[in-house]
């Protein structure tokens, strides 16, 4: 193999491991803006995992499984939204249980069904993709890769560009002073989670429906909190969070890709990483990647 | 804002629902409880049935894992004493208002410590397993105190850290049992090791009351129940319990009145660090005598949830790491059934569920009944706070 080949296939890798992070990213980027450090973003894309092998295994069309793996992780964020934007009960009980109860759930379900594999083809784009090195790995991808491309725009135009976008991040920044304005802070976070749902439930199904075509228990595999270590060493903006997402899945890749070539690398090293590299940024840019102010403070009106 | 919080420090309580506990309301906070956790294992039993299972034969066997003789009730207790033990650490915490939810890495790597302590001290007897304990809740405590130091250094947020260095945790361990210089299995003769470490001497390990087939117990639940009451004695009855309640309540309030925030708030997080590290200890040197990757198994994040549950009071954290024990004790049963053991994950998540939701429904009641009433005058005192 040669140079040129061993690194188009990594940057392959590395892209097929980043589109599935960089989904639920944009979702959590927007929740956390929002003021909720949603931890049930694991269980989001195990759910959407699961609901896309399910859906499209039933349907035949694995494009039905983004669909069904979309509106699953909605569901949870629905849940998450209401136990903790409406009741108020701590949003890390709600997602530490979410995350069991999708764990669960998916497991109990799996172990007594068989899944027809369905997997979307590559699409080939004519022209982008004969570019050299980097062609192959961006533009030779199954087509829900293109959808991720255009929803990272769409996620910055509703999060920066957009009324909706800016309440949002009002209500993470400073919640009374959003309250007094009119804004409705719980509403909001309500449904920033849904959107999150959506996005992570889209990048579960991605998973399956594109990559790996079956489900097993637990396959996510932290996936969820890679995501959320790739918001935080972004500094909580987007392209700083794609950037987390797409480092943190090119050490995947290359953790891959080393074993492959016979290189020694600690294992261990590479999987921890996303998160010592996520604490060094806050470490060192603690002044610059500030956190949302009310980041995980529950609101409730009247109180200050 | 309801009528009964006319203290001003009651009012800016920042933990959310409490618990409708006048006498008039009990009945229906009783009555909601039950409703909700019927609700729970109602949808419980509703997917077993769904999936072709059988509910009853199910609940039955989870019955006998956990409950129905003293050898159950044992393994229940054993299963119930760590998570209590890390409970413990995180009402303290909360208390003290900082939220520490690393309490799986700070247990797994507390454990590491201790078994590394444990396999030099095999010579000393009971003074070795002191030890070991020790020094589990020393590396606890020195995983927490990394994230105290993000805190009051570099103003990194308590919740970030302690969730991004559970991970790094689990790494570390990984890498320890795996490399032999460090604590990988020794090879006896040809044999191949497995990533883990080797067993705990049996002087190590924790004595235990009464013996196996019937009902026992091991030290450990009477280091847990000491320390639960030494904990709520703590927090209830002395100056050191009033400053961190203060500090939890309002910050500007404790600062005025001359506590420190880093030194409280750094204490309360080795506490927190040092209990969670102490249970991985128990588990350690009472049933698990060995460390591998995967050996907190949940119980951190489930040790943070029974604190949760029982909403900061540390008597009540009691019963609650029972029954979280009884559902983990009683899921190793399930096999003998044919129900994947997955089913003890959603029986738990849903029975959570249906524990936070009556206090945060009555809240919200009160709260829509409040904003319908016109306000109660507020009380002097609210004034002189606001």
């Amino acid at each position: 193999m040669s140079n040129l080949d061993s690194a188009v296939t990594l940057l392959d890798g590395a892209v097929r491991l980043t589109v599935p992070l960089g989904f639920a990213a944009c979702g959590e980027l927007v929740a956390e803006r929002a003021g909720t450090l949603n931890i049930s973003v694991e269980g989001m894309m195990l759910g959407g995992a699961f609901a896309s092998v399910a859906a499209a295994s039933a349907v035949g069309q694995p494009a039905l499984g983004l669909v069904a793996g979309a509106l699953v992780g909605m569901a949870i964020g629905w849940i998450h939204g209401n136990f903790s934007h409406r009741l108020a009960a701590n949003t890390f009980v709600v997602g530490l249980t979410l995350n069991t109860l999708v764990l669960g759930l998916t497991g109990f379900l799996i172990a007594d069904h068989q899944f027809n594999q369905e997997l979307i083809d590559n699409t080939s784009i004519p022209g982008l993709s004969g570019i050299p090195l980097i062609g192959q790995p961006l533009f030779d991808q199954p087509w829900p890769c293109y959808l991720f491309y255009g929803l990272i725009p769409l996620t910055w135009w509703l999060l920066f560009k957009t009324r909706w976008g800016l309440e949002v991040r009002a209500c993470g920044e400073n919640p009374q002073a959003a309250d007094v304005s009119g804004v409705q802070v719980n509403r909001r976070r309500r449904e920033t989670l849904l959107w999150c749902g959506l996005m992570s439930g889209l990048g579960g199904a991605y998973l399956c429906v594109c990559e790996t075509g079956i489900f097993n228990a637990g396959m996510t595999a932290g996936r969820g909190f890679i995501v959320i270590a790739a918001v935080i060493f972004g500094g909580w903006t987007l392209r700083g969070a794609i950037l987390g997402c797409l480092l943190f899945g090119g050490a995947d890749a290359l953790q891959l890709t080393a074993q492959a070539l016979g290189l020694h690398a600690t294992p261990e090293l590479l999987i921890s990483a996303p998160y010592i590299l996520a604490l060094l940024a806050m470490l060192f840019f603690a002044k610059r990647n500030r956190a949302p102010a009310a980041l995980a403070q529950p609101f409730e009106r009247g109180l200050t | 804002m309801s009528a009964e919080g006319s203290v001003v420090l009651a009012k800016r309580r920042p933990a959310g629902p409490r618990l409708d506990v006048r006498w008039g309301g009990l009945g229906r906070t009783v009555a909601l409880y039950l409703a909700s956790i019927a609700v729970a294992f109602g949808l419980s039993a509703l997917l077993v049935q769904l999936t072709g299972h059988s509910a009853s034969s199910a609940f039955t066997a989870m019955y006998q894992g956990s409950l129905q003789d003293g050898g159950a009730l044992a393994t229940t207790v054993d299963e119930a004493v760590p998570l209590l033990v890390v409970a413990l650490g995180t009402i303290v915490a909360n208390r003290a208002g900082i939220f520490n939810i690393g309490q799986e890495g700070q247990l797994i790597f507390g454990a590491m410590i201790g078994a590394a302590v444990g396999l030099k001290v095999g010579g000393l007897g009971a003074f070795g397993m002191v030890l070991t304990l020790l020094a589990s809740a020393v590396g606890g405590a020195f995983w927490a105190g990394l994230s105290a130091l993000l805190r009051y250094w570099r103003k990194v947020d308590v919740v970030i850290s302690t969730l991004l260095l559970t991970f790094v945790a689990f790494e570390v361990v990984s890498y320890a049992v795996t490399n032999p210089a460090l604590l990988r299995e020794t090879k006896v003769g040809g044999s191949i090791t497995a990533a883990e470490s080797n067993m705990l001497p049996d002087s190590v390990q924790l004595p235990r009351l009464g013996s196996p087939p019937d009902f026992n117990l091991s030290l450990g639940f009477f280091v847990a129940v000491a320390l639960a009451i030494l904990v709520m004695f703590l927090i209830r009855r002395t100056r050191w319990g009033f400053r961190l309640r203060l500090l939890g309540l309002n910050r500007t309030v404790a600062r005025r009145a001359g506590v420190s925030e880093w030194r409280m708030g750094t204490t309360a997080l080795l506490i927190c660090g040092a209990c969670a590290g102490l249970a991985g200890g128990i588990m350690l040197t009472g049933t698990v005598f060995r460390i591998q990757a995967g050996f907190s198994n949940n119980v951190g994040y489930q040790g943070l949830l029974v604190a949760l549950v029982a909403q900061g009071n540390a008597l009540v954290a009691i019963p609650v790491a029972f029954f979280f024990g009884a559902l983990r004790s009683g899921g190793g049963f399930l096999a003998t059934t044919g129900v994947p053991r997955d089913f003890v994950d959603v029986v738990q998540a849903l029975l959570v569920l249906a524990a936070v939701f009556p206090p945060a429904f009555q809240w919200l009641r009160r709260r829509r009944r409040a904003t319908q009433a016109p306000e109660p005058v507020a009380p002097q005192a609210g004034e002189a706070a606001a």
